[in-house]
């Protein structure tokens, strides 16, 4: 133990001995280190960012189908359950929330045009912990129950079809004999969401005023289900297993929205290329300049070995030496990315290119996300792959013959 | 061989460890970045091209406002006519008119809405790749035929093949309801989704009768031999209609804001990690020269004490710096190109990709090509940034005292 001490005293004042080489080498690690964190917690906060956005519109964390809807989404291939079924089912099971709902494609027709759109019927009290529509931010009202005979629009949608809360339109879609079914619905409100093309893609209506108009019964297309945390839905999705048999299937939402399930499993994968990358860039001139504070005192080191130091100790000294840089560099980088990602955390507004975002499926608001695990993950990895590379330097070095070592001039 | 030269060239070689670790440093990142660059141009074109020659061409005639509401009524009057006007002003087969409605497709089992393209049979293929992916039947032949061709998915949602009826349920331009049975020629297979689900192409006379348009379209497309070229093509299709209100051109950028703009988001993520790289590089190299001219302090004297001027010194340790950033750069740039051509021939892709980069309509697997441009640009940068990064040491030699340097050890 004392040993260690002195090795630590020894390597910090080898260290400093030539301040300006140290001092190159510890911005070069900074600023590495900053970019890693920095970067990862931009990508990280987009990303969190589209997951928490896309699961609000599947939404829920497990749904259950009919095996076809998934691939073909007609009223055909809905769940044979009736509203009271699914009730003493689910009811008492301990979701965190569930709900059923019909969900079809429709058309919408106003008096000027027509769009497709996906008909949501839907209890909206059972979705209002979860639903990506803010029921208090519409213009006009959200739906009132499950037999409310209003439909809520996007405010895109609104537009295109030039009509506006208190005008008519009208939802086509086919009934299970496929015989039109059609319904007109008077528009009570208009929701807001982060993508236009969330606003153009959904009409809500009350689910009994789907089912009726649909002439479906109590019978709904989708149940979905939410638990406390999207990483982890395993759980929910026993649950729901247990409690159904194999004429639905359940489907975790990584497999609803497969992009969104890649790009959560992408983003660690990313996050870690990224780090090494600049690892590896950093090592150059950290292996550099361990050889060169090595080539320095190569008459020390003889000396040391001749008085009977042991060449575990020279290789011991050398990789301390080479961590201490490392962990000095890596907190004035952890401590600058802190201080650049704070002021950053109320998001940053990246309009200018709100249709690319888009088409990645993200916001037009990048919110970064300094997570623990992030900083600590890079740290580690920093730290492990450091002292890789500094084996080697620190090997030579150990294994001078002293004799040799002294008389080197 | 110059003197200067000569001694530059040995006092790179003093420490080899030390000077490969350095070029090694500038070789890893320049091989990073060639293959980075060479991939992200490749895939920047492909999006674009992908992207525009399914339906956008290269620019659009159409009327004003068309382009963000997509109504009915917004319409170039005698589309066809002009058209043709276009193609044999422009004396280009690539100039196609199209009108664009939205509908109910119904089959005997099911209805989806979708949208549907009024098309030019003739002159289709040269704006579009839909009409060679065909995959079963034929595409559109007369203009007036009442006939259909529609996406694979839509075919499999409907249940319906090649030769059955479709019935099309709209609204016409003037606010009348519209009706047709139309016969299906064929079922394309483009890979993307939304596309084969979404929608379907009829003969622009047929489409006009349907929908009532009398005569109108609502776009003339029209596509350049290259890409490079739409600009100048544009200006001229501008001065052709200049004088007309009812009628503008929009380019691609316009059309397809999503592409540049997620190119421009990419790009800037993108080089915000290219310049960590150089940046990291420039640190290595700064450490290195800061090194090796320390270490020459005592001999630096001497030859200053000889009567050697600072600046001349300072030529010196550029030009070491310039011999090594140059083996750097040859060896990267050619490393770089090795490593891209790999790919050129095996493809790039990871596990995810697919999911991924369906959202740009790109494929699954990409085939970077190492072009001049994409092979030096990136090292080139790393050049100069080692030329920078040795200023410094090259200046601290102007603050030398022969006297005092030659004292040091």
């Amino acid at each position: 133990m004392h040993m260690f001490v002195v090795l630590c005293r020894l390597a910090w004042r080898y260290l400093w001995r030539n301040h300006r080489r140290t001092i190159v080498m510890l911005s070069a690690i900074a600023v590495g280190t900053w970019a890693m964190i920095f970067m990862t917690a931009l990508t990280r906060g987009m990303v969190d960012q589209m997951i928490v956005d896309g699961i609000s519109v599947i939404p829920g964390h497990v749904q259950i189908h009919d095996p076809e809807y998934l691939d073909d989404p007609s009223v055909n291939n809905r769940i044979a359950l009736g509203d009271a079924e699914l009730a003493t089912r689910f009811g008492d099971a301990g979701f965190e929330a569930w709900a059923g709902r019909v969900r079809v494609p429709a058309v919408v027709t106003s008096e000027r045009e027509s769009r497709g759109v996906t008909l949501l019927g839907i209890d909206p009290e059972a979705e209002r912990s979860f639903s990506f529509v803010d029921y208090d931010a519409v213009d006009g009202r959200f739906l009132e129950g499950m037999d409310d005979k209003g439909v809520v629009l996007g405010a895109k949608l609104a537009d295109t079809l030039e009509t506006r809360v208190g005008k008519r339109v009208v939802l086509m879609s086919q009934d299970p004999e496929n015989e039109i079914a059609d319904r007109g619905f008077r528009v009570v409100g208009l929701f807001h969401a982060e993508m236009e093309v969330t606003e153009e893609a959904y009409a809500f209506v009350g689910k009994h005023t789907a089912q009726s108009m649909l002439r479906i019964g109590d019978t709904v297309t989708e149940v979905v289900f939410l638990g406390d945390d999207y990483r982890n839905v395993e759980p929910v999705y026993n649950k729901v297993v247990g409690l159904v048999d194999d004429s639905v299937k359940v489907s975790r939402w990584t497999e609803v929205d497969t992009y969104l399930g890649t790009m959560m499993g992408m983003m660690d994968g990313f996050m870690l290329i990224w780090v090494i990358v600049i690892f590896l860039a950093l090592s150059f001139g950290l292996v550099n300049t361990l050889v060169m504070a090595v080539f320095e005192r190569i008459r020390e080191i003889g000396l040391m070995l001749a008085l009977g130091m042991k060449p575990a100790m020279i290789l011991g000294q050398i990789i301390i030496e080479s961590m201490m840089l490392l962990a000095v560099g890596l907190f004035i980088g952890d401590v600058l990315a802190w201080v650049t990602i704070k002021p950053l955390e109320g998001g940053i507004d990246i309009s200018a290119v709100a249709k690319g975002m888009e088409m990645f499926g993200a916001s037009s608001v990048l919110y970064p996300n300094l997570s623990m695990d992030d900083v600590v993950l890079t740290n580690v990895v920093v730290m492990i792959l450091g002292f890789l590379a500094s084996l080697s330097p620190a090997w030579r070095a150990s294994r001078y013959e002293p004799v040799e070592a002294i008389t080197k001039v | 061989m110059n003197i200067v030269l000569r001694l530059a060239w040995r006092n790179l070689w003093r420490h080899s460890r030390r000077t490969w670790l350095t070029i090694g440093a500038m070789v890893f990142s320049n091989t990073l970045l060639v293959f980075m660059i060479s991939l992200q141009f490749g895939m920047y074109g492909l999006m674009i091209n992908n992207t525009l020659q399914v339906f956008s061409g290269h620019m659009q005639i159409q009327a004003p406002g068309y382009k963000d509401d997509q109504k009915m009524r917004q319409v170039v009057p005698a589309v066809q006519p002009l058209a043709s006007r276009m193609r044999s002003e422009l004396q280009s087969d690539a100039i196609a008119a199209r009108g664009w409605a939205f509908g109910l497709a119904s089959s005997e089992e099911r209805s989806y809405g979708i949208g549907i393209y009024g098309v030019e049979p003739a002159f289709e293929p040269r704006v579009s790749n839909i009409p060679g992916l065909i995959k079963q039947g034929r595409y559109l032949e007369q203009n007036d035929a009442m006939e259909i061709v529609i996406g694979t998915m839509l075919a499999r949602n409907l249940r319906i093949g090649v030769g059955d009826e479709l019935t099309l349920l709209g609204t016409g331009l003037d606010g009348s309801f519209a009706a047709a049975v139309v016969i299906v020629a064929g079922i394309f297979d483009s890979g993307v989704k939304e596309i084969d689900r979404n929608i379907a192409e009829m003969p622009l006379a047929a489409f006009q009768e349907v929908f009532y348009m009398d005569g109108a379209g609502h776009q003339v497309v029209i596509t350049a031999p290259e890409l490079d070229q739409a600009g100048v093509l544009q200006a001229r299709v501008e001065a052709d209609l200049s004088g007309n209100d009812e009628l503008v051109v929009h380019g691609w950028e316009i059309l397809q804001p999503g592409v540049k703009q997620a190119i421009q988001a990419d790009m800037s993520s993108a080089f915000f990690m290219y310049g960590i790289l150089v940046i990291l590089v420039a640190f290595s190299v700064l450490n290195t020269q800061l090194m090796s001219v320390l270490e020459r302090t005592h001999e630096f004297g001497i030859t200053m004490a000889l009567g050697l001027k600072p600046g001349r010194l300072g030529r010196l340790v550029m030009l070491e710096t310039a011999m090594m950033g140059f083996i750097g750069l040859l060896l990267g740039a050619i490393a770089g190109a090795l490593f891209t051509t790999w790919f050129t021939f095996n493809g790039f892709s990871y596990p995810g990709m697919e999911e991924m980069v369906a959202n740009f309509n790109l494929p699954g697997r990409v085939y970077p090509r190492a072009t001049l441009l994409t092979m030096f640009a990136g090292p080139l940068v790393v050049f100069l940034f080692t030329l920078a990064a040795a200023v410094y040491p090259a200046l601290r030699l102007h603050k030398l005292h022969p006297v005092e340097a030659m004292r040091t050890n």
